[in-house]
C-alpha cells in the first residue's frame, strides 16, 4: 500500500528523557537533597533500600506564565450539568483559600500544586544522600594489593587485533607508500584504456594508430605490472592501536561491624542499630568498590557472620563487650595486617556489660585497637527518656562513661548516641562529613 | 457451519496483535476513509512503541525529536510517576503534525484499540492537519522535523560550546515568553527554514575551512557587519506596536549574541507550530472522534469487527467522550472530545433528519443530506470559536445543558447570566464561542516602544480588558526573565483598552 507503512520502533533505545531528568535533578538539586534526608529519617530498613517519592517545592522548578488574575475584572463561563438553575440567579461564591470547589485554581506554574511530586530511582536516592560524606583518615596504601589493573593507550604498533586497527595511520602509511612506488592510479589506467578502445573502434588504422596502440597495451601491462608490486595497501602499512595494561592502585580498607544482639538491647535497640549499619553497609557499598566488610555480634561471646545473619536473624543471651574486641582482633591479626589495611571499627551498643568488663574493653581499645585504626566509632543506643538524663556528654552508661576516660587521647575516635530512628541520620552525616573531618 | 463462515470475513476476532493482522485492519479502515468518507490525507507513517517510549515522547510536546530543557525533566518523571502509581493512564496514541503523518500506537494496546487508534489519529487527526486553515497557513508539516533535528543539535552544540547554564538561562527566559511568542495576526516576515538552516550549514563550514589552531581559543562571538546590517534592517522593519515579544526581542536585543538569537528563535518557532493545536482543541478532537466512530461502527456494519471488539471500543469510546457535569469532582471543564464529537454527530444529523428548530437554525444545511461535504467544509475553514459560533445547535446545549455564569471580581455572589432555553441560546452560544477565542483568556501584551539608542528602555503594555489584571506572582518573575534577554530596564504598563 503505498499510502501507510508501520515500523517497529519497540527495540529503539529507551531512556530518550535521560538527559532531560539529569537537567531537571541538578536543577532542583538543592531541594531534592532537603526531601530525600527527611524522607531518609522516617524509613524503615527494607525501605532504605528502595526508591522514593519525594516532594519539592513547586516554586523552585516553576515555569512562569503571564496569567490573568482571576480575582479581577469580569467574566462570564459556561458550564454544563445545569440542573435547577434559572436565569438571574445568583450564587454566592465559595470562601477564598480553601473550598474552591469546582475548576482549579490557576496556579504559578499551571498544576495546580504546591508541590511538585516524583519519584526518585533508588541509585539517585542514595547518591543524593552520600554526597558528601567519606571514610576519614584514608590514607595507608597497601603494596600487596595491587590487583586491578586497567588498559591504557599505549601508542602504535605492527601487530594488533584487526578490531584495534588504526585506519587513519594505516591508510596514511598506504598513501605515503603508493605515492613513493608511483603506483599507477585507477584514473590514469583508465584513461589509457579509453583512449585504446577509440583507437580500437578505428576500422582500418593507420600504421601510425597501429604503433599507438602497441604502446598503450605495452604502457597498461607496464602500470599492472607495478600495481600488482605496488598494491593499493601493503601489510607493511598496517597498523595497530596498543594497549598496554597498567596496575591501577588501590586502597585496601575494612570495615568492622560489632553489634550487641544481647538481652539488653531490646527489639528497638536493635533495630537502631540494625538501621544505622544497613545504612553505613550501604555508604561503603556504594563509594568504596573495594572496601572489605566484617559483621561480629556478640552476646557473652562473639561470632562473625554473614550479612544476612547479621541484619535478619535474632539471638539473645548474657552481655560481654569484650568478647566482640576480642573477636575483632582475632579476625584482624588473621586476614588484614594492620600495615597493609586502613582499618575502620564501628561499634554499637547499649552501654551496659558485664561488671568489670567495661575496663577491660578500654584495655583492649587503648592497647591494641586504636593504635592501628584509622577510626573508630562508637554509638550508643538509648531509651528515648534517657536521652533526657543524659544530654550531658559526660554521664552515660557505663562503657559511655568509661570511653569518655581515654577517648581525648585520640582524635580517631567518636562516640555518639542514638535515641530515635530520625538521631540515626544526622549523626550517619556527624560521623562521615567530609566538610567536619576537614575542618579538624 | 455459519459461525465459521462468519468467522472468516473477520479482520481479527483476538485481543493480540502481529504485524499482518495490523495492515489488513489498516486497508479495511483506508477503505471507509478514501473510498466512503473521502477524506484527504498525509501518507501514514505508524510506529509501534512501548509505553516507556510512550512516556519519553510525552515530556517533549509528544515530539519524537526535542531539543534537551530541565522541563521537560521535570514533566517526565511527574508523568512517570502518575503512570507507575497508576493515577493515570497512558494515552493511546500520539499523533504529529507532519508529512509524513506519524501516529505512535503502544504495544499494550489490544487489537481493537490499535484499529481505534489507527482511525483516530492516522485519519481523522491526518485530515484535520492536512486541511484545516490554521495548520495550513501557519505551520510546516514538511519541515518541521527536520527543524526540530537541526534545533536539537543545535543547542547541543551550543552547550558543549559556552555551558549549560548559558543555554539554560536563555531557554528559560525565552520559555517564559513562550505564549507571547507567536504571529497571531499577519504571517511571519522570515525567511523559510530551509533557507536559514542552509545558511547555517554554510556559516559552519565557512568556519572549519577557515579554521585555525592559533584563534581557536578567541572567542568568535560576534556576527559580522553583514548579518548585523540585514538584522537592523529587519527591526527597521518592525512597526510597533508589536505582538509578537520573542521575534522583537530577537532582532532587537541590544545585548543577545547571535547563538543566543538563535536559541530565542527556535523557541519561537516551536511555540508558533503548536499555535493552531491551540485554537482547534475542540475541532480536531471532535474530528478524530467522529472518524473513528464512523470507521470503526462501518466496520461492524460490513461484518469486518465481531461483537466482542465493537463492544471494546464502544466501552473506551463512551469513556472518551464522557462529559461530567459541572458539580461532579471530575469536572475540569468542558471535555473537547466531547462537544467536538456531539457537535459532529449533530451536523450529520441535521443534514439527514432535521426537525423543524433546525430549519429555523441553519436553513443552509438542514435535511442537505449531504453530511460529508459539510462536515469537511467546517473541518477545512474554521476553528473552535468559529465552528461554536457557527454550528452549536439548541439540541446540543440542551443535552449539556449548558449555562452560563458571570462573574464579577468585585461582587459576593456570581449570577447565571443564561441558561439552555429560548432565551439564552444565542448568549450560551456566543459565551462558549468567547471561551475558545485565545485572545479573550490569554494577555494580551505587546512591545510598544523601545530605546534603541539611550537608555534602551524596553516598554511594553497589557491592554486590559474586562478589567482582568495579571496574576502579580508570576510577572515580576517573567519581567526578570525578559530583562535577561533584553539586558535593560524593561517597563510593563497595564492600561484599560
Amino acid at each position: 500500500m503505498a499510502f501507510s507503512h508501520f515500523i517497529d520502533r519497540r527495540k529503539n533505545p529507551k531512556g530518550k528523557s535521560l538527559g532531560n531528568r539529569q537537567r531537571f535533578l541538578k536543577r532542583a538539586r538543592a531541594q531534592i537533597k532537603e526531601a530525600v534526608n527527611k524522607s531518609l529519617r522516617d524509613r524503615s530498613l527494607k525501605e532504605i533500600e528502595k526508591g522514593e517519592k519525594i516532594s519539592i517545592p513547586s516554586k523552585s522548578t516553576a515555569e512562569p506564565r503571564f496569567r490573568l488574575d482571576p480575582e479581577t475584572g469580569k467574566r462570564e463561563m459556561v458550564h454544563p450539568g445545569n440542573k435547577e438553575f434559572g436565569k438571574g440567579d445568583k450564587i454566592k461564591k465559595p470562601p477564598k483559600g480553601g473550598g474552591k470547589g469546582k475548576g482549579k485554581k490557576a496556579s504559578t506554574d499551571g498544576d495546580g500544586e504546591d508541590a511538585f511530586q516524583f519519584t526518585l530511582t533508588q541509585d539517585e536516592f542514595l547518591d543524593i544522600f552520600f554526597e558528601d560524606l567519606e571514610l576519614p583518615n584514608l590514607v595507608k596504601r597497601s603494596l600487596k594489593e595491587i590487583k586491578a589493573t586497567a588498559y591504557k593507550r599505549a601508542g602504535i604498533t605492527v601487530s594488533g587485533s584487526p578490531t584495534n586497527m588504526n585506519l587513519i595511520r594505516t591508510m596514511r602509511n598506504a598513501h605515503g607508500r603508493r605515492l613513493a612506488l608511483h603506483r599507477p592510479s585507477t584514473r590514469e589506467m583508465n584513461e589509457l584504456k579509453e583512449g585504446l578502445f577509440a583507437l580500437e573502434r578505428i576500422a582500418q588504422p593507420s600504421d601510425e594508430e597501429i604503433a599507438l596502440r602497441k604502446d598503450i597495451i605495452a604502457k597498461l601491462e607496464a602500470m599492472e605490472s607495478r600495481r600488482r608490486w605496488a598494491p593499493f595497501i601493503d601489510p607493511l602499512d598496517v597498523r595497530f592501536n596498543a594497549y598496554e595494561p597498567t596496575p591501577v592502585e588501590t586502597t585496601a580498607a575494612v570495615m568492622f561491624c560489632l553489634m550487641d544482639v544481647s538481652g539488653s538491647m531490646g527489639e528497638r535497640e536493635k533495630d537502631l542499630a540494625k538501621r544505622f549499619y544497613m545504612l553505613l553497609y550501604l555508604f561503603l557499598k556504594r563509594r568504596y568498590e573495594r572496601v572489605e566488610i566484617v559483621f561480629i555480634r556478640h552476646t557473652h561471646h562473639a561470632e562473625e557472620v554473614d550479612e544476612e545473619t547479621f541484619f535478619y536473624s535474632r539471638q539473645s543471651g548474657g552481655t560481654v563487650v569484650s568478647t566482640a574486641l576480642d573477636k575483632m582482633l582475632e579476625v584482624q591479626r588473621a586476614r588484614f595486617a594492620a600495615h597493609e589495611w586502613n582499618i575502620y571499627v564501628a561499634q554499637a551498643s547499649v552501654g551496659f556489660t558485664q561488671s568489670g568488663d567495661a575496663k577491660r574493653c578500654v584495655e583492649i581499645l587503648n592497647e591494641a585497637i586504636m593504635p592501628i585504626s584509622q577510626y573508630y566509632a562508637y554509638i550508643e543506643i538509648l531509651d528515648e527518656r534517657e536521652l533526657e538524663v543524659f544530654s550531658n556528654e559526660d554521664s552515660g552508661a557505663e562503657l559511655w562513661r568509661a570511653y569518655r576516660t581515654f577517648a581525648p587521647a585520640w582524635d580517631n575516635f567518636a562516640q555518639t548516641r542514638i535515641a530515635r530512628p530520625q538521631d540515626i541520620f544526622p549523626v550517619f552525616r556527624e560521623l562521615f562529613s567530609k566538610n567536619k573531618r576537614e575542618a579538624a | 457451519m455459519e459461525a465459521a463462515v462468519e468467522k472468516q470475513s473477520l479482520i481479527f476476532d483476538d485481543a493480540d496483535w502481529d504485524f499482518d493482522v495490523l495492515q489488513r485492519t489498516l486497508e479495511a479502515i483506508e477503505e471507509i476513509a478514501l473510498n466512503d468518507l473521502k477524506l484527504d490525507i498525509y501518507p501514514n507513517q505508524i510506529e509501534i512503541i512501548s509505553s516507556e517510549q510512550m512516556l519519553d515522547a510525552y515530556s517533549s510536546h509528544g515530539m519524537p525529536l526535542m531539543y534537551k530543557h530541565w522541563s521537560f525533566g521535570k514533566h517526565f518523571a511527574r508523568d512517570q510517576m502518575m503512570y507507575q502509581k497508576g493515577y493515570s493512564g497512558l494515552a493511546y496514541e500520539i499523533v504529529i503534525n507532519s508529512n509524513p503523518c506519524i501516529a505512535y500506537l503502544m504495544e499494550e494496546n489490544t487489537m481493537a484499540m490499535q484499529a481505534l487508534v489507527m482511525a483516530h489519529a492516522s485519519f481523522g487527526h491526518n485530515h484535520f492537519f492536512k486541511n484545516n486553515y490554521l495548520f495550513r497557513q501557519w505551520t510546516d508539516a514538511e519541515g518541521i522535523l527536520p527543524y526540530l533535528d537541526f534545533a536539537k543539535k543545535y543547542i547541543a552544540k551550543c552547550e558543549d560550546e559556552y555551558g549549560f547554564e548559558e543555554v539554560e538561562a536563555i531557554l528559560d527566559a525565552s520559555h517564559a515568553l513562550m505564549d507571547q511568542g507567536v504571529f497571531r495576526y499577519s504571517r511571519p516576515p522570515r525567511l523559510s527554514d530551509a533557507d536559514r538552516m542552509a545558511k547555517l550549514a554554510a556559516r559552519a563550514e565557512h568556519e572549519e575551512l577557515t579554521f585555525n589552531d592559533i584563534w581557536r581559543t578567541l572567542p568568535n562571538t560576534e556576527e559580522d557587519e553583514e548579518e548585523k546590517e540585514e538584522r537592523q534592517a529587519e527591526v527597521r522593519n518592525i512597526k510597533l506596536p508589536e505582538e509578537n515579544l520573542l521575534y522583537f526581542i530577537e532582532k532587537a536585543s541590544p545585548v543577545l549574541r547571535p547563538w543566543q538569537r538563535e536559541l530565542v528563535r527556535i523557541v519561537r518557532n516551536v511555540a508558533q507550530y503548536f499555535y493552531p493545536q491551540k485554537q482547534t482543541k475542540v475541532m480536531n478532537e471532535g474530528c478524530a472522534t467522529f472518524v473513528h466512530h464512523y470507521i470503526m461502527m462501518e466496520l461492524y456494519n460490513r461484518g469486518a469487527i465481531g461483537e466482542g471488539a465493537i463492544l471494546e471500543f464502544l466501552h473506551s469510546h463512551s469513556s472518551v467522550v464522557f462529559q461530567p457535569d459541572f458539580d461532579d469532582p471530575r469536572y475540569s471543564g468542558l471535555n473537547p472530545y466531547a462537544l467536538g464529537f456531539a457537535m459532529m454527530q449533530d451536523i450529520k444529523r441535521i443534514c439527514e433528519e432535521p426537525k423543524a428548530e433546525d430549519r429555523e437554525w441553519f436553513p443552509e444545511i438542514a435535511g442537505s443530506g449531504d453530511w460529508r461535504e459539510i462536515l469537511k467544509d467546517a473541518w477545512a475553514n474554521y476553528r473552535d470559536e468559529s465552528f461554536i459560533l457557527q454550528y452549536l445547535s439548541p439540541k446540543i446545549m440542551r443535552d449539556f445543558h449548558l449555562f452560563a455564569i458571570a462573574d464579577n471580581a468585585k461582587e459576593t455572589h456570581v449570577e447565571v447570566s443564561a441558561i439552555h432555553d429560548d432565551l439564552g441560546y444565542r448568549r450560551v452560544r456566543e459565551r462558549l464561542a468567547a471561551m475558545y477565542d485565545i485572545g479573550m483568556h490569554e494577555p494580551n501584551i505587546q512591545v510598544i516602544a523601545a530605546a534603541l539608542e539611550g537608555d534602551r528602555k524596553l516598554t511594553l503594555q497589557h491592554r486590559v480588558h474586562d478589567g482582568r489584571k495579571l496574576n502579580e506572582d508570576t510577572k515580576d518573575v517573567i519581567l526578570t526573565h525578559i530583562e535577561t534577554l533584553w539586558g535593560h530596564e524593561v517597563k510593563l504598563e497595564e492600561t484599560d483598552a
